[in-house]
């Protein structure tokens, strides 16, 4: 076996690697939606993809999202297994009725006879200056819809692994991409792309005794960049990065905040309705006895997206959550 | 240098060529809804198929004056009937082949038994034990959508999926007046055209969507007519007519079967019921615009042409009338027997696997039953 030099690469480039390898395992995987084939996406994620496999496989459909995705289902369910892309997180809002009322009950309603393995890439959040429409956080919707995996990456070899999956998934999932990690980059080996990862796993990404930030997609940078603040302060931080929203891994999640007995919930996403209710009620629900202080939220205002030029003061940020952990009841210990 | 600057060497030029992407003429509908019956085309027609087809309504007619009488006994929790449309409902769906697909809206029960569906599977959505009481891929008859329009664009994407494998399929997608008006009924026309995909669009327009007239509906000449803007041709029948129904039907289905793409078809036709049996169309509709539309009724119609024509006789009339009797018998049977329920088919079919979440939400109801059961002794 020849060694290949782990190098670092984007996750823009993991996901075009995810979708090129899945393509070529499975004639059955069709990649559509605007753009995709001949300019290889607006973000470029399916690049090359028309040109390698055909624009039967890669196709640039009309610019309708409830069509889209409502002839996905027509594919799927003819034992197809489509891959969508939604061009930005606001573009998917026209699919919503095809998404609630079909794509996730199909296989309900039909008594398990008719799944459908369909996989929805919603790039999505902020920061990065876009206009109007183009920043939406919009996991919020998916989480609420009974039927439907919502999963989201933080790192390069995760957008490969959970990607896969998705894919290989015979249940829909919507795969929400952090628009703004789309060209960070990671040590990553293209040659061997990591395992699948498997859908409904939290990870830890750091480390920590004093308290537990559950994070996800765009804001595990940020949290791990306020762990390292805080250990300037003396707080040792724990970072979960959930990666699954649908399913919740509530067992990796209560392990840590146990183990802490304190946890900041942090999302792009708006605070009321958000995620961060329902993690944060879940900790209270089944670790009530180990927490020594309440659990706190760090999300996005509740007001639709701001500008690009105010968008710095609405997504959490290092200082908001150091904010957050100094509010954690740390007087009581003493 | 932009064209201000070079103001003195600019030459106003025409716009470059233009000219209509396809031929508008040959899609347009014709004036007059196409019939057969009636007609010296009638002459033509398969005396078979005419037979068929007569049966077939007959079963049809009773099986919705049964389904609605179930609804009155609490039997179904509500029955949209397709009274007066039995035409549309069972000519269309006869003139597919078997490995071809259908793709019913809430109302098209007929369409679905036609294809060869068991009755009371066909009513499991509206007495409610379940929402599809059938394996779509066993009679290619998708769930029946209440979701107005939505199913257009699933009858697309298989179609075009089918294409792609190379087999030979058509779709025959079901659709109200009413649910022109929804925007998966443009968009599902669209991809269609663009893919050029297998499916005959078929629009059965009863005049009313629960009690809008189709004038507070649409401004278009005729609802066929919207199918040139897709670049596809339309096409008008009289909805009643079932060997109209059947020869249009089988002419947009082999047209598509050969690769020619979409049709989108108007049948004229009419509600005689009301919306469901919760609704009052007294309300909103005269008995003249219903007793003129009994007098064009889609039974009538048939059994005159085929008695006129020595194709059918009493007995043949009777047998027609048995046949559909020990139908409706079986149906009140078997729709009068209490639907066995397994309350823990909650969880069954949510995900191929139920989450960590639904596995501690199905513990939590059984430990419900458990205890339900408990004090009950």
């Amino acid at each position: 076996m020849t060694t290949v030099a782990v190098k670092p690469a984007t996750m823009a480039q993991a996901l075009t690697r995810a979708l090129r390898d899945a393509m070529a395992a499975d004639p059955a995987v069709h990649v559509m939606g605007e753009d995709v084939g001949t300019l290889g996406g607006v973000f470029r994620v399916t690049d090359g993809l028309a040109k390698e496999f055909g624009e039967d496989r890669c196709t640039d459909t009309p610019l309708a999202e409830a069509g889209i995705l409502g002839t996905a289902v027509g594919m799927a369910m003819y034992g197809l297994r489509p891959v969508v892309e939604m061009q930005f997180d606001a573009f998917a809002y026209p699919a919503f009725e095809q998404l609630v009322s079909h794509v996730s009950r199909m296989r309900n309603r039909s008594r398990g006879a008719m799944p459908l393995p369909l996989t929805i890439r919603v790039p999505y959040g902020g920061g990065i200056g876009g206009v109007e429409h183009h920043s939406d956080s919009s996991e919020a919707y998916y989480m609420a819809t009974p039927g439907l995996h919502v999963v989201t990456p933080a790192t390069v070899a995760d957008a490969y692994g959970l990607l896969r999956a998705a894919i290989a998934s015979d249940d829909p999932v919507v795969f929400l991409e952090p628009k703004r990690l789309y060209w960070s980059k990671d040590s990553w080996n293209p040659e061997h792309p990591t395992d699948v990862e498997p859908i409904g796993r939290a990870v830890v990404r750091r480390s920590g005794r004093s308290a537990t930030l559950i994070t996800y997609g765009p804001s595990v940078p940020v949290c791990l960049e306020a762990a390292e603040a805080a250990a300037a302060e003396g707080w040792d931080l724990e970072v979960v990065d959930l990666r699954s929203l649908v399913p919740f891994d509530d067992e990796t999640v209560c392990a840590s905040v146990r183990r802490t007995g304190r946890a900041v919930v942090v999302h792009e996403s708006g605070g009321f309705g958000g995620p961060g209710g329902e993690i944060a009620a879940r900790i209270t629900e089944r670790c009530f006895h180990h927490l020594e202080a309440p659990v706190l939220r760090v999300a996005g205002f509740d007001i639709p997206y701001p500008p690009p030029m105010l968008e710095r003061h609405h997504l959490p940020g290092v200082d908001r959550i150091l904010d957050a952990v100094a509010r954690l009841q740390w007087e009581a210990e003493s | 240098m932009t064209v201000m600057e070079q103001r003195g060497a600019y030459r106003p030029s025409p716009p470059p060529a233009w000219q209509p992407r396809t031929d508008p003429a040959p899609l347009l509908p014709d004036a007059e809804p196409h019939r057969v019956l009636g007609t010296e085309a009638a002459a033509k027609a398969d005396p078979a198929l005419l037979r068929r087809l007569y049966a077939e309504l007959v079963r049809g007619r009773r099986y919705n004056t049964q389904a609605t009488a179930l609804t009155k006994q609490g039997r179904l929790a509500v029955y949209p009937s397709s009274t007066g449309q039995e035409a549309g409902e069972i000519a269309a769906a006869l003139a597919l082949q078997e490995q071809d697909w259908l793709f019913p809206s809430y109302r098209d029960t007929l369409a679905a038994v036609a294809r060869g569906l068991d009755p009371v599977q066909a009513l499991t959505l509206l007495r409610g034990d379940w929402h599809t009481g059938y394996d779509p891929r066993e009679h290619r008859v998708a769930p029946l959508s209440t979701p107005l329009a939505t199913q257009l664009p699933h009858a697309v994407g298989l179609a075009h999926a089918a294409r792609l494998k190379g087999d030979d399929v058509v779709a025959l997608a079901m659709v109200g007046d009413g649910g022109t008006s929804e925007g998966d009924f443009h968009e599902a026309l669209n991809f269609a055209a663009v893919w050029q995909a297998p499916v005959v669009f078929f629009v059965q327009n009863n005049g009313f969507a629960i009690s809008v007239p189709l004038a507070k509906q649409t401004a278009a000449p005729s609802l066929a007519h919207k199918a040139v803007g897709y670049g596809m041709p339309g096409r008008l029948v009289d909805g009643n007519d079932a060997a109209a129904v059947h020869e249009v039907i089988g002419a947009a289905v082999s047209r598509a079967r050969e690769g020619g793409g979409p049709t989108l078809i108007e049948a004229i036709t009419y509600r005689i019921d009301a919306h469901t049996n919760a609704d009052d169309a007294t309300r909103y509709r005269g008995d003249s615009e219903v007793e003129a539309w009994r007098a064009h009724d889609p039974i009538a119609l048939m059994e005159h042409e085929l008695t006129e024509r020595g194709l059918i006789d009493e007995d043949g009339i009777k047998a027609a009338r048995d046949a559909a009797e020990a139908m409706a018998a079986d149906l009140r049977e078997r729709m009068n027997q209490d639907p066995v329920l397994d309350p823990m088919d909650l969880f069954a079919h949510v995900y191929a696997e139920p989450t960590p979440q639904l596995r501690e939400q199905q513990a939590q109801l059984q430990a419900e039953l458990h205890a339900e059961q408990e004090g009950g002794h």
